[in-house]
């Protein structure tokens, strides 16, 4: 029975996880959260990694019950992701593999979210479609390598939601995207905004500058609320992320949709892509927070 | 008939992301509708606007490509309210991605082949660019392939301009380019030297190219090998 350490900071969240053989016997984490109206800064954030992993590493080992003789393998985040904090865990991950004489194993970000939803759904060759702040893709497995069939050509979903979330001042606790869910329920006017896909691409920059300049506006004039641009943004982003979804299921005949990523622990997101699944007789899985 | 009626008795050929596809016969032709329904998932005001502008946006860039002489469905009819376009049949004919597929698993001259036709595929995307059409979802699903006569060589006809409009900006002739690298690399693996003579062939027909090959280059460095800086 296998037992792998995973150390994972390539955002604003620092996680330390133990698996045996599949089953998570300790998953504790820590996230960096910034005021309202501010994101978080690469040095910033590793200094909060810094201060917090060795206290983290502690509850995994704590939590789990075991030793670090107890432990076969130590797995860590190489990228893609934010240079400084990913550094910082990388190093830590380094100094423990050598003090306790494991092998180490650098995992790709990307792959890292797909395998461990694979793994808690039991989905079998899904689409997979892959949003958090940092990443937007739709991947799915062809000739023994996942491939990227479509993405977002400039920034991800989760950092549009993110920096809206900063104009109009949204509080980060637990995160903004979190609250923007929230407020979204109860909105009820739909304000039109550009919508933007390209092919089996979207494309995110524009609506965000649109609605960057748009907000102050509209709410001060009182034409909306801010929940109705909550609720606006988010069927319009999500729509287009179903949209890509559904060509990439088109053009690979397949028949699973597998949800990864911080973005798609939203339950609308989930919500429209039932509905799309369903019209096509497809399955949905997703995952939470965990 | 009202359009939906005759499609309930239609025969569906297909069920795309976008659209359902039907066989009919329009005025003793042979034809096909597309009809675009609408999609629950979607708030109902964007969902109008889009499947509406999404046929309106397909019909003018057809038509604009045919009068360009490059290859593309004829459009018999259309009707807004149920957003159906009634287009001609390409009967004898299969998609560049089935024949690449079947070319590469054939062992006779498929080098020579898929070179020919990456350049002509060069030379069609060439001219409708030139004619300021951005085509927005260039796929090797959406070229086809029209067999003639014998010794005839295959006509390549376009299709699928749902996602279609009118630009003369390099960046959206760069950025429509980049949609079909991605797509060619992804559905088949190992053509980049392939897709490089397809691009040749697009930098030599258009008297435009140099600026949208340029706008390509700067676009594949967007997005994921951008730096992180939240």
């Amino acid at each position: 029975m296998t037992v792998v350490i995973g150390f994972e900071g390539s955002a604003n969240k620092i996680g330390i996880g133990i698996i045996r053989d599949g089953e998570v016997l300790s998953n504790p984490r820590r996230t960096y959260i910034t005021p309202p109206g501010q994101g978080f800064m690469p040095s910033d954030t590793a200094r909060h990694h810094r201060a917090v992993i060795l206290t983290v590493l502690k509850e995994a080992l704590d939590q789990a019950g075991l030793k670090p003789e107890d432990i076969d393998c130590v797995a860590y985040t190489k990228g893609p992701g934010m240079g400084a904090p990913l550094v910082t865990t990388a190093l830590v991950a380094r100094t423990v593999a050598q003090l306790w004489g494991k092998p180490l194993l650098g995992v790709n970000h990307c792959i890292g979210h797909i395998e461990m939803g694979r793994l808690i759904t039991k989905a079998n060759n899904p689409t997979v479609l892959y949003v958090s702040g940092g990443n937007t893709q739709v991947i799915a497995y062809s000739e023994r390598r996942y491939r990227i069939f479509g993405e977002t050509i400039d920034i991800a979903v989760g950092n549009c939601l993110d920096r809206f979330a900063r104009v109009i001042k949204i509080s980060n606790d637990p995160s903004p995207g979190y609250n923007i869910e929230q407020m979204a329920k109860k909105g009820s006017q739909y304000v039109e905004l550009p919508y933007t896909v390209k092919g089996m691409d979207v494309s995110f920059s524009g609506i965000l500058s649109y609605i960057e300049e748009a907000a102050h506006k509209m709410l001060s004039s009182g034409q909306c609320t801010a929940e109705d641009l909550c609720f606006s943004l988010q069927e319009t982003l999500f729509s287009m992320l179903v949209e890509i979804t559904e060509r990439a299921m088109a053009h690979c005949g397949s028949q699973e949709v597998l949800i990864v990523g911080g973005v798609g622990c939203n339950l609308r997101l989930q919500e429209m892509m039932e509905v799309m699944c369903k019209e096509r007789g497809a399955k949905l899985f997703a995952t939470d927070e965990r | 008939m009202a359009v939906p009626e005759l499609l309930s008795k239609a025969e569906l050929i297909k069920q795309g992301a976008e659209a359902r596809v039907y066989r009919v016969q329009f005025l003793g032709k042979p034809a096909i509708v597309k009809e675009r329904f609408p999609k629950r998932y979607r708030h109902p005001v964007l969902d109008e606007k889009l499947t509406h502008r999404r046929a309106v946006q397909e019909v003018r860039s057809i038509l604009r490509c045919r009068r360009a002489g490059i290859s593309a469905p004829v459009v018999y009819f259309v009707d807004y309210t149920s957003n159906c376009i009634f287009m001609e049949e390409i009967l004898g004919s299969s998609t560049v991605r089935d024949y690449i597929t079947s070319t590469q698993q054939s062992d006779s001259c498929q080098e020579q082949k898929l070179e020919q036709l990456a350049e002509r595929i060069g030379q069609v995307l060439a001219k409708m660019h030139d004619e300021d059409v951005i085509h927005g979802d260039l796929t090797t699903s959406n070229v086809l392939l029209r067999h003639g006569q014998e010794d005839k060589v295959s006509d390549l006809v376009l299709i699928d301009f749902g996602l279609s409009y009118i630009s003369a900006l390099p960046e959206d002739k760069g950025v429509d380019l980049y949609v079909l690298e991605k797509a060619f690399l992804s559905t088949h693996p190992n053509t980049e030297a392939l897709f490089q003579k397809l691009l040749k062939s697009y930098t030599l027909s258009s008297k435009k190219s140099s600026a949208v090959i340029k706008k390509l280059d700067e676009v594949r460095l967007r997005g994921r090998k951008r730096s992180m800086v939240g």
